[in-house]
């Protein structure tokens, strides 16, 4: 008999502004020791799903309209709310997405996770506290029986989500839902991450429920998938079968978007350098209590971009990728060093001594959320930096901005919305369109699209690409993913600690990393599709 | 659709008139709203709404119960109740305005300079808020109002100066917060002067917190001066305000309770209707909600 | 944290020479000395007060004999109750203010942060919009206002509980500290709702959930510490607020107290009174606004662990 067996599950919420479905009908069964891997875009009622298992979407406004969930005997979704608070913890376990806050700032985590053995089993504080130094040490945290007295600040990222995984673990559960476990760390603790899920799991002889936007992350780790979208089941079937041979359009949409394989647009570089940027360093003074210290965040860089070339820049949180990208654009004031644009040095100009140049160097952002002027609209954001730079005069701005608008993909029955009407993809080609306003020719783009959802991702990589082409753009183009930036980008530069590593063309790179940070990049990030296996 | 003008395009609905149909919908705010404007209303217009005088005596009558010819009563000099609070409110009302500009002036130049200049600048700024933020200041509110006499217009200048340093923490958050932001980062790197990147980008999106605390400001300063009236230290009879009737009405609350349940009602009436508006205001503007 | 509590102190040391420099000079500066509403009083008779009192001598001189004494502890003899030290009146006055402060921060604390959890463990129920109502009752409802109005229900017309005076009768110390506390009660409460509102949200609060802890262990172990941490903050300014209030209260009911003194002085001119009674009161709020800081530090183990303690 299956451990878990759902069938005909559907959640609904109801709010001032009407009634909706977010999980519709979904039935899965899971074995012992199986994993089920849960896919999905954002709002696709994948968390939700699991969630309204143990209880915890918040009701109201969340109701479970029918379905069944037996587990171990006992329909999880009819039990009352003490018999249910037995099973979370003990014989079920959540690890969550961000271990940055899931873990309480303030207890110490020892306190934290002795909790489900004192609770649940009525354990003796300082049994409990053995096992819960036992268990972080086989989840690789250094030093347990020390660190166990410290506070969640005091770890890591991946460190925490260590912790949280042990603090699951440590009631010893039949089943564990990780929700996106790993998407908020970066490629190299990632990789570790899920190897330790995995072992943890073939020696417990665990189920797991692993929920995940990521296709490549899933198919590593999951035995069958399901594949929702708007509440509703796509598909499901084994790892294998489901890759190999998709049977809805849908999913083989989502595996068409996954970025993979060599750039197929051809290699625009000239053999007339754009950018020179030589031995560029930026020190940040970060006051912290009283105390000042120095941040070398980039630390003496020097590199050359040519005109028409997309240059990729990669590193991961921390790297000084993004500081390094303001710092040629000159929105942060560089300590040292030299960037030479088209032959004018950068570097100690103020904004007035700027402005001629700015027409010709633009920036796109990271969070469309937060790159627009939520106040201003469409017309207003777009017609900006046109009538500021002359682009277009007062008489003809409106026919420039619809046809801006037509250039990057937006209705021009949109003009008159504002950004919060908007889904995050729409919102990034406003954002691209005001970049490419002013007809630049160099583009800085930073992680554009790391906080959208994969298929939105495709379009957009997509659209850049034809617009470096159509406008004979040369781009630095800064991600922490790897298969982006190989899809995309003629060279790569490698970045770690403010420092470049190295800087290859994308093929080379790939094929021999000269750096050893670079092949673990490298070997972290290879998205494991069934045939890899 | 393919029109030629712009205007012929459907117009969005900004934030602004989001923030409208949000506060009409709040029951609370919209009858704080209305209720504000007519005691407003009443108080302005006390003149023709009110057939007695303001200092006009009925000294037969002395002081008498709520009655067809007097509506809330007389005081002990027969002196119409309702239109002395009607007269009283006009000072309460004045005050609160008057002092709150002030603040609202002091703190916001305070706050955006300190913010938008951040560094060294934001820091000594800061701190000498800081400091004031310690003064034991009802205690010098008195102290001034002893030493200098009851004079209105200083009355309006020490309260006002009281307030300014919780909308200059506001404003100089707000703008802090904003500077982070990537769209104010793309307007400089688009090109645009100073000036403009506070007009178009910084100003509209800091001022909803402003008018919101602006709202909650004025109750405060009320009180603040209803509370000085009550000491004694700040209108003087003949004029009056609700602190001061408020106060006369303690006096003899014994035998004629009305003086006293009328005046305090008019104050806390008012009081509550600028609360409820301004807690309407701030769930209406809050950026964060609206961007869901 | 001793560090950090030394900066403290410094920062200190610069708002109460503020507060002393200022109340000296603009007391000195007021119309009106302390003898010229005595009417017709001989000039020599006059000028004798004036160098008993050291009047005489230029204000620097005055200020500088002022603080040296200060340093001393001395605040020097009171203008107006001929004999006594301010120091005495001071002491005479404060175990009744200090009393009828830590009952009405107590009623404020208690019935505030009760209420502030109920509500926010309900939200858009009856127990939110009830207590919250309280509340905003609390807020709009002046001290000056309530007090009297208390008095005349409860005193007068229920005579249930004494109208006025401090540990004469018994009950007599209730609605004074009621009264005090009430709007206190009312700010702690709506501090206390939104701050559990937005810890309850928190990601944390769901783990903890997620392990099967009972509600209980859930509310009061997990949220509550980052909960009350705005309300530990509030507490500095609170007692600020609480003992302004209490000139009023302490009018009202006829408390024995530093408020009545206070006010009392403030209309007799009574320099040294008015000038030892700010400063005394000055050095409790920032006193306990250090406290409320540390305490609110102390309760974040991030804040803490910076503050050079582990």
């Amino acid at each position: 008999m299956a451990l878990l067996e759902v069938s005909h599950l559907s959640v609904s919420f109801h709010t001032r502004n009407g009634i909706a479905r977010a999980v519709d009908d979904i039935s899965f069964s899971l074995e012992q020791g199986q994993t089920l891997g849960i896919v999905g875009e954002s709002g696709s009622g994948k968390s939700v799903c699991c969630y309204s298992l143990l209880g915890l979407i918040p009701r109201p406004p969340g109701r479970i309209d029918s379905g069944t969930a037996m587990f171990a005997g006992r329909d999880l979704l009819h039990c009352s709310e003490a018999e249910l608070r037995r099973v979370r913890g003990d014989k079920i376990a959540m690890i969550f997405q961000d271990p940055m806050t899931s873990l309480n700032p303030f207890l110490r985590i020892g306190e934290q996770l002795i909790e489900p053995l004192v609770y649940h089993r009525g354990q003796s504080r300082d049994a409990a506290r053995k096992q819960a130094i036992a268990l972080l040490e086989e989840v690789g945290i250094r030093n347990p029986s020390q660190t166990i007295d410290c506070y969640p600040h005091e770890f890591s990222g991946g460190m925490r989500q260590r912790v949280m995984i042990a603090m699951a673990l440590i009631a010893e559960p039949q089943l564990l839902i990780a929700d996106e476990p790993t998407t908020a760390l970066d490629v190299t603790v990632q990789r570790q991450i899920l190897e330790l899920i995995n072992e943890l799991r073939r020696k417990r002889n665990l189920a797991v429920i692993f929920i995940s936007h990521d296709l490549g992350v899933v198919a590593g780790i999951a035995d069958q998938v399901l594949v929702m979208k708007d509440g509703r089941m796509i598909e499901q079937g084994p790892v294998h079968s489901l890759f190999d041979n998709p049977a809805d359009a849908y999913t083989r949409k989502l595996l068409a978007a996954i970025p993979r394989g060599a750039k197929s647009a051809a290699d625009r570089s000239t053999n007339q350098d754009l950018l020179a940027v030589n031995d560029l360093t930026t020190r940040f003074n970060i006051i912290d209590h009283g105390k000042s210290s120095e941040l070398i965040a980039v630390n003496s860089v020097s590199f050359r971009l040519r005109r028409g070339e997309v240059l990729g820049l990669v590193g991961e949180s921390g790297s000084g990728k993004s500081t390094l990208g303001r710092s040629i654009l000159n929105l942060i004031r560089p300590s040292s060093g030299s960037v030479c644009f088209d032959g004018e040095e950068l570097v100690g100009r103020d904004n007035q001594q700027m402005k001629p140049l700015r027409r010709r160097m633009q920036m796109i952002f990271q969070d469309p959320y937060a790159s627009l002027n939520p106040r201003m609209t469409i017309y207003d954001t777009l017609a900006e930096p046109m009538l500021l730079h002359g682009i277009a005069s007062k008489t003809d701005v409106d026919q420039q901005v619809l046809k801006l608008m037509d250039d990057v993909g937006l209705a021009r029955a949109y003009i008159r919305k504002y950004p919060h009407e908007f889904s995050g993809g729409q919102r990034q080609r406003i954002a691209i369109g005001r970049a490419i306003a002013t007809r630049p020719e160099f583009v800085v783009a930073d992680e554009p699209v790391s906080a959208l959802d994969v298929t939105i991702q495709k379009q957009i990589l997509e659209l850049l690409l034809t617009l470096v082409e159509r406008h004979n753009l040369s781009m630095l183009f800064i991600s922490h993913d790897l298969a982006v930036v190989r899809h995309l980008c003629d060279r790569i530069m490698v970045m770690r600690a403010g420092q470049l590593l190295e800087t290859a063309a994308t093929e080379l790179l790939w094929a021999a990393p000269a750096h050893e940070y670079t092949r673990t990049l490298l070997s972290s990030s290879q998205t494991e599709l069934p045939e890899a296996r | 659709m393919n029109a030629t003008r712009i205007e012929d395009y459907e117009q969005g609905t900004s934030l602004w008139r989001d923030a409208w149909i949000r506060l009409r919908k709040n029951r609370l705010a919209v009858i704080g709203g209305m209720t504000l404007i007519v005691v407003t209303l009443l108080c302005l217009l006390a003149p023709f709404v009110s057939p007695y005088g303001y200092e006009q005596q009925d000294l037969v009558l002395g002081a008498a119960g709520p009655s067809a010819r007097h509506w809330l009563g007389t005081d002990v000099f027969g002196r119409d109740l309702l239109t002395r609070i009607l007269y009283g409110g006009r000072i309460s009302l004045m005050v609160g305005l008057i002092a709150t500009g002030v603040a609202l002036i002091i703190g916001v130049t305070w706050g955006a300079i300190a913010g938008y200049a951040g560094g060294r600048v934001d820091a000594v700024m800061m701190r000498f808020v800081d400091i004031v933020y310690a003064l034991p200041f009802m205690i010098f509110v008195v102290l001034l109002m002893v030493v200098f006499g009851r004079n209105l217009l200083l009355l309006f200048l020490v309260i006002g100066a009281v307030e300014w340093l919780t909308m200059a923490r506001i404003v100089r958050g707000q703008v802090q917060g904003l500077k982070q932001l990537e769209f104010i980062e793309a307007a400089v790197s688009l090109g645009l002067s100073g000036w403009t990147i506070i007009r178009r980008h910084l100003i509209p999106n800091a001022i909803g917190p402003v008018i919101v605390y602006t709202t909650l400001t004025i109750p405060s300063v009320m009180l603040l001066e209803a509370f000085i009236s009550f000491l004694g230290l700040g209108i003087q009879p003949p004029q009056s305000s609700w602190g001061s009737l408020i106060a006369e009405g303690v006096e003899t609350m014994e035998e004629f309770p009305w003086l006293l349940i009328f005046p305090g009602m008019a104050l806390s009436l008012t009081l509550f209707a600028l609360n409820f508006l301004g807690d309407g205001l701030r769930d209406a503007l809050d950026v964060r909600t609206s961007r869901d | 944290m001793w560090r950090f509590i030394a900066s403290r102190v410094l920062q200190a040391i610069p708002v109460l020479f503020i507060v002393i420099t200022l109340t000296f000079f603009l007391v000195r500066f007021a119309p009106g000395g302390p003898f010229s509403t005595e009417k017709a009083v001989v000039p020599e008779v006059k000028r004798a007060l004036e160098a008993q009192y050291q009047l005489d001598q230029p204000l620097l001189a005055q200020f500088g004999s002022y603080l040296t004494d200060l340093v001393h502890g001395d605040f020097g003899p009171s203008f107006k109750y001929p004999g006594r030290t301010v120091n005495e009146l001071i002491a005479a006055g404060f175990p009744a203010t200090a009393e009828l402060g830590l009952y009405a921060l107590l009623v404020a604390v208690v019935l505030g942060m009760a209420a502030g959890i109920v509500a926010a463990l309900n939200p858009n129920s009856w127990r939110d919009y009830v207590p919250m109502s309280a509340a905003m009752i609390g807020i709009c409802m002046p001290t000056f206002l309530l007090g009297p109005l208390l008095v005349l229900i409860f005193g007068l017309w229920l005579e249930w509980l004494p109208v006025s005076g401090w540990g004469e009768v018994s009950g007599d110390k209730i609605l004074p500290s009621i009264t005090l506390g009430a709007a206190y009660a009312a700010y702690i409460a709506r501090l206390t709702r939104s701050g559990m509102l937005e810890v309850l949200s928190q990601d944390y609060i769901r783990t903890a959930r997620a392990k099967g802890l009972p509600e209980y262990v859930v509310v009061f172990k997990h949220a509550l510490r980052g909960g009350v941490i705005p309300v530990v903050a509030f507490l500095g300014p609170a007692f600020a607020g609480l003992l302004s209030g209490s000139f009023v209260v302490e009018t009202i009911f006829q408390v024995p107290g530093l408020g009545r003194f206070f006010v009392q002085a403030a209309f007799n001119r009574d320099y040294t009174l008015i000038l030892g009674s700010t400063v005394f009161f000055a050095v409790l709020i920032v006193v306990f606004n250090l406290l409320s800081d540390v305490l609110a530090a102390w309760l974040n183990p991030r804040l803490r662990a910076g503050l050079g303690v582990k």
